[in-house]
């Protein structure tokens, strides 16, 4: 017992030495004195890997200055996931933009392009810290990311505090062109809201009036349910019951249970990934397909159709691309995309592809010089880009107004149907801009 | 809730507390009998899901690969307590949390060195691949029913095993008084790593049986761990009747939370837990 | 001599802390400021594992409720007060420590573990599934708190440096603060609980209110870290509550050794560097990092702290 307290005395150095001394003396027997000696050494531990750390930090920080003067390229910062569940996503959006960085011979606005990577895991508890590394540490121009909308929400954030140019080439969280809207901050795929409210008209035209919703309790899923229910009960149906569980939980069984037992006419749902192939089997397998219509935002059939099987054909999904749409740049960048990676392309590549095509207009437009911010954003705000979804232009918010689609899943593809809605705009609720 | 969505909702509850008793069930023979604190005991039961995975895959038949995993998992165990927790016996809880929470952070990124960070699905095998229609919408997936009858089955044997063997004897004596056992002559650290193993087995055969149901995903383990340890807390340390309860009331606390309070679903099996330490701060089933 | 050594390692670290910011790289100025907040809440936990006996393993939650509080309390559209904030903070994850404090005290051994870690948890869940902080996509918090006093500005948080700086004064202040209740009544008190609580309840004291009062300071100064952490960072999950926060923050404690204030400090800094050097290696760092921590269990009983005397033995041993 003497002895812990004496750690204290000893760690409290900076302070009245010679009272200390006094008590050390008074309070130990000799024996404890000369343990005291070792006691010192903690403060000395913490001061050399203290020191360590700093002398890292240094050399590491003088290299990042060094470089940043050094070469005069556009630094771009990819912030993306490459482990984790959405690593494939992460993956297809690097190759779709690479494919058109690449196809301009390595330039975006004719500047040489040097690319930063980070891996952000989908990990919303380390956004921060990641996005730090590409803004402060590497000091990049232009900042791409991600899939995750939590994680995309902190990106932006950083972004807006440092001024730092960002495209999103994912993340569908409506916030980031609502009331978190910027001039610097631009999305070139969709928002959440947009693919849920043209199903939520869908399934009204189907003369459905009752649905029951269930989603992952995120803000993705959440936000295309509001955009469904939005459009459905404009249109007189009733949401009767919203379901969610915890993210990414994936025991549906009571929930089954319940849908069976409110028996709507139809049932809306918004998951992605492997979610969505455990979903689609589970609501077979509890005979539910038979009676209950199925319908969703389409990224519960996108790339996971194979791993469906059976379970998965028919369903009816609606999403800003789809499989089969007959324009001539759609063509061409599926041909491009399969042959430089041996894969088809899928929407997520589609959407870096067009991160790229955006970024490439804006830096066209002040040849590649990004201190004339305003002339930059002014060039990318009144884009028109010839993406393989459809021509799209943004709206007031930097959120793409674009055509979605009517799909059906008849083997390994989302066929499109028809066009849903034509230019739908985001209402960029909150958007000071 | 009618009565058949009641009845239907209840086995959905029955069923997922039963899961939970098989790796709750090793947790608590390892706290009660060796006083090992073990955190890595949810990676056991990841193990399982991506051994039933692998060898799935390589068998064709989750039968198959459930009959060559609970020997793998069993040898796994013995060796995993040979090599670094029979060091832990002696020394203090501190260090035995501190070890077995390393121990997590090298099983998941083995896991994820091994297998990658997508999730995986584990096929239904064909024999109870059917559905049993329940009420004009609903039907049961008669996998459900196979895990449950599995699990009492599985039950039913450790009762056996601890109440009438002599192996159970020795357990139950040795959890009492190691020194004492161990002076009548019989080699308790030989029952250390059987019952090691034992949970070991258990937790992997749980996320076996589980793999088809739940999918096989990283981070699997933690999730489950977390709700052995409420099980385990509710039902007293070293009790296999009482964790046998507690999972019960586990699932009926998780399964209602989620259809009837979905805000608090989560809450509502820790607000079960805080209610029984009130009660009786040692578990329900406390021992001696 | 090596008293002397101990305190020019001291005065060092200190002037290097100072002195860091100046080289003018945010991100590691950023990095800084995260150790020494770490090491604040190290410290908080020790506490109660070096020198009150009890093993928490949900110390996280604190963390969290104080960078919770500190985000709920600061209005939306403008710059809280640092003064309302702060404290406001501290309070709250000390009136939750106290709360919780009344449970889990009814347990002891490898039951304190469990409920620590199982209360934590719910509250985790408090978080994660209801609507009070943005559920599991967590919240932001938008403007850094000013530390204005009237129309006083002592100093400016948004300011990398000073922000720094304010954390290191936070940090010498908890030190200075522990190290003085370690040497009042009150931490003898704990301390020989610690040792001996029968020996300390025959002794007349009431053993459970001294432990209860220790769970709520340490709460509190864990809210303390937890409310930095937020400013810093201006972004709140869940994650900040999960049980991987209190692992990581009790390896912290352990690796720099337990029951030495010194100690605690060392082991944070020790993991953000561990953290920074493997995640640069290879993105499978929880692999090195998890071998750190099994080697640690054992072959280094004791933590940092014991290394230098067990070096110093094992030559004493080999040199006569």
């Amino acid at each position: 017992m003497q002895r812990t307290i004496a750690n204290a005395f000893t760690t409290k150095d900076a302070k009245d030495t010679k009272e200390r001394q006094r008590n050390l003396v008074s309070r130990a027997s000799p024996d404890e004195v000369r343990d005291r000696g070792l006691q010192a050494f903690p403060s000395f531990v913490t001061f050399v890997s203290f020191a360590s750390f700093v002398v890292k930090a240094l050399a590491l920080s003088v290299a990042a200055i060094a470089c940043a003067q050094a070469e005069d390229k556009l630094r771009v910062g990819l912030m993306l996931p490459y482990t984790g569940t959405f690593a494939a996503l992460g993956n297809a959006i690097t190759n779709g933009f690479k494919l058109q960085v690449e196809a301009n011979g390595g330039k975006l606005g004719g500047r040489a392009v040097e690319f930063f990577t980070v891996d952000d895991e989908s990990d919303p508890a380390k956004a921060t810290e990641n996005v730090n590394k590409l803004v402060k540490r590497d000091r990049v121009d232009v900042l791409v990311g991600t899939v995750h909308s939590g994680v995309a929400l902190a990106m932006a954030k950083v972004a807006r505090e440092t001024n730092t140019l960002m495209v999103i080439p994912n993340a569908g969280a409506d916030e980031i062109t609502g009331p978190l809207c910027a001039p610097n901050i631009f999305r070139s795929s969709f928002s959440n809201w947009q693919s849920a409210y043209a199903m939520g008209r869908e399934v009204a035209a189907r003369k459905h009036r009752t649905v029951v919703t269930l989603t992952w309790k995120y803000s993705a899923g959440q936000q295309s349910v509001e955009g469904f229910k939005e459009a459905f009960e404009k249109e007189g149906g009733k949401v009767v019951k919203e379901l969610t569980l915890p993210f990414p939980n994936v025991e549906f069984q009571p929930f089954l249970t319940e849908i069976a037992a409110s028996k709507p006419d139809a049932v809306f749902v918004f998951f992605a990934g492997a979610g969505a192939v455990k979903f689609v089997k589970d609501y077979a397998a509890a005979g539910l397909r038979a009676s209950i219509p199925l319908y969703a935002s389409g990224f519960l059939t996108d790339g996971t159709l194979e791993a469906m099987g059976d379970a998965g054909q028919g369903l009816i999904t609606t999403l800003h691309y789809a499989d089969g749409i007959l324009n001539p740049q759609n063509q061409s960048f599926r041909l491009r995309y399969a042959k430089a990676y041996k894969v088809q392309p899928d929407v997520y590549a589609v959407q870096g592809f067009d991160a790229a095509q955006l970024l490439e207009v804006g830096l066209t437009a002040v040849a590649g010089d990004v201190s004339k911010r305003a002339e930059l954003v002014k060039a990318m705000e009144t884009a028109q880009i010839a993406s393989p979804r459809g021509t799209f232009t943004l709206s007031r918010a930097h959120n793409p107004i674009q055509d979605i689609y009517l799909r059906k899943a008849e083997g390994k593809e989302n066929k499109m149907v028809a066009v849903s809605i034509k230019a739908l705009a985001d209402p960029a609720r909150g958007c000071k801009m | 809730m009618d009565l058949p969505t009641f009845l239907i909702q209840l086995l959905n509850a029955v069923q997922y507390g039963l899961l939970l008793f098989l790796v709750a069930s090793g947790l608590t023979l390892i706290f009660g009998i060796m006083g090992v604190i073990n955190l890595a005991h949810g990676a056991f039961y990841m193990v399982g899901a991506y051994l039933a995975f692998a060898l799935t895959g390589l068998t064709g038949n989750l039968l198959f690969a459930i009959l060559l995993g609970i020997p793998l998992a069993f040898a796994f165990g013995a060796l995993l307590e040979w090599l670094l927790y029979a060091h832990l016996y002696k020394r203090d809880h501190l260090e035995q949390v501190l070890l077995t929470y390393g121990l997590i952070l090298i099983f998941e990124e083995g896991r994820s060195l091994l297998f990658g960070d997508d999730v995986h699905g584990v096929d239904v095998p064909a024999l109870f691949a059917a559905s049993i229609p329940l009420t004009d919408t609903l039907s049961y997936p008669v996998y459900r029913l196979v895990i449950s009858a599995a699990c009492i089955a599985l039950a039913a044997g450790l009762f056996l095993l601890i109440r009438r063997t002599k192996l159970g004897m020795v357990i139950r004596a040795g959890s009492h008084d190691r020194d004492m056992v161990q002076a009548l002559g019989i080699d308790i650290d030989r029952t250390y790593r059987i019952v090691f193993a034992l949970g070991v087995a258990l937790a992997a055969f749980g996320g076996m049986l589980a793999a088809p149901v739940s999918s096989v995903y990283p981070g699997m383990g933690n999730q489950v761990l977390i709700i052995s340890f409420v099980v385990v807390v509710i039902g007293g340390i070293g009790s296999v009747t009482g964790a046998l309860v507690a999972s019960l009331v586990i699932g009926l606390a998780d399964t209602f939370g989620k259809v009837l309070v979905p805000e608090y679903a989560g809450l509502a099996v820790y607000l079960v837990m805080a209610a029984v330490l009130l009660w009786r701060p040692e578990g329900i089933f406390r021992r001696g | 001599m090596r008293l002397r050594a101990s305190r020019v390692a001291l005065l060092v670290a200190a002037v290097a802390v100072i002195a860091f910011p100046f080289t003018d790289s945010a991100f590691y100025t950023e990095l800084l400021a995260k150790a020494m907040i770490l090491a604040i809440f190290a410290l908080s936990l020790d506490l109660l594992v070096g020198y009150t006996g009890l093993v928490s393993f949900g110390h996280a939650a604190y963390f969290g409720i104080g960078a919770y509080a500190t985000v709920l309390l600061a209005p939306k559209y403008d710059p809280a007060s640092l003064w309302l904030v702060l404290p406001g903070a501290v309070v709250a994850a000390g009136l939750a420590a106290l709360v919780i404090g009344l449970f889990v005290l009814r347990t002891r051994g490898i039951y304190f573990i469990m409920v620590t870690l199982a209360f934590a948890q719910m509250v985790f869940y408090v978080f994660h599934d209801t609507g009070l902080g943005g559920g599991s996509d967590g919240i932001y918090l938008n403007f850094k708190p000013s530390a204005a006093i009237g129309s006083l500005q002592p100093f400016d948080l948004g300011e990398a440096r000073q922000q720094c700086w304010f954390v290191a004064a936070l940090l010498f202040l908890t030190w200075w603060f522990l190290a003085r209740l370690l040497e009042s009544p009150f931490g003898r008190a704990i301390v020989g609980i610690r040792s001996n609580e029968q020996r300390m309840r025959a002794l007349g004291f009431a053993t459970v209110r001294y432990k209860l009062a220790a769970f709520a300071i340490a709460g509190a100064l864990a809210g303390l870290a937890g409310s930095l952490y937020a400013i810093l960072f201006g972004f709140v999950t869940p994650e900040l509550l999960s049980w991987h926060q209190s692992g990581n923050v009790l390896l912290m404690v352990i690796l720099g050794g337990i029951g030495s204030l010194a100690g605690s400090v060392g082991g944070a800094f020790a993991f953000v560097a561990m953290q920074e050097v493997f995640s640069g290696w290879t993105k499978h760092w929880q692999l090195l990092m998890g071998g750190v921590i099994v080697a640690a269990v054992l072959f280094l009983p004791g933590g940092l702290a014991a290394l230098p005397g067990r070096v110093r033995r094992a030559f004493g041993a080999g040199g006569g």
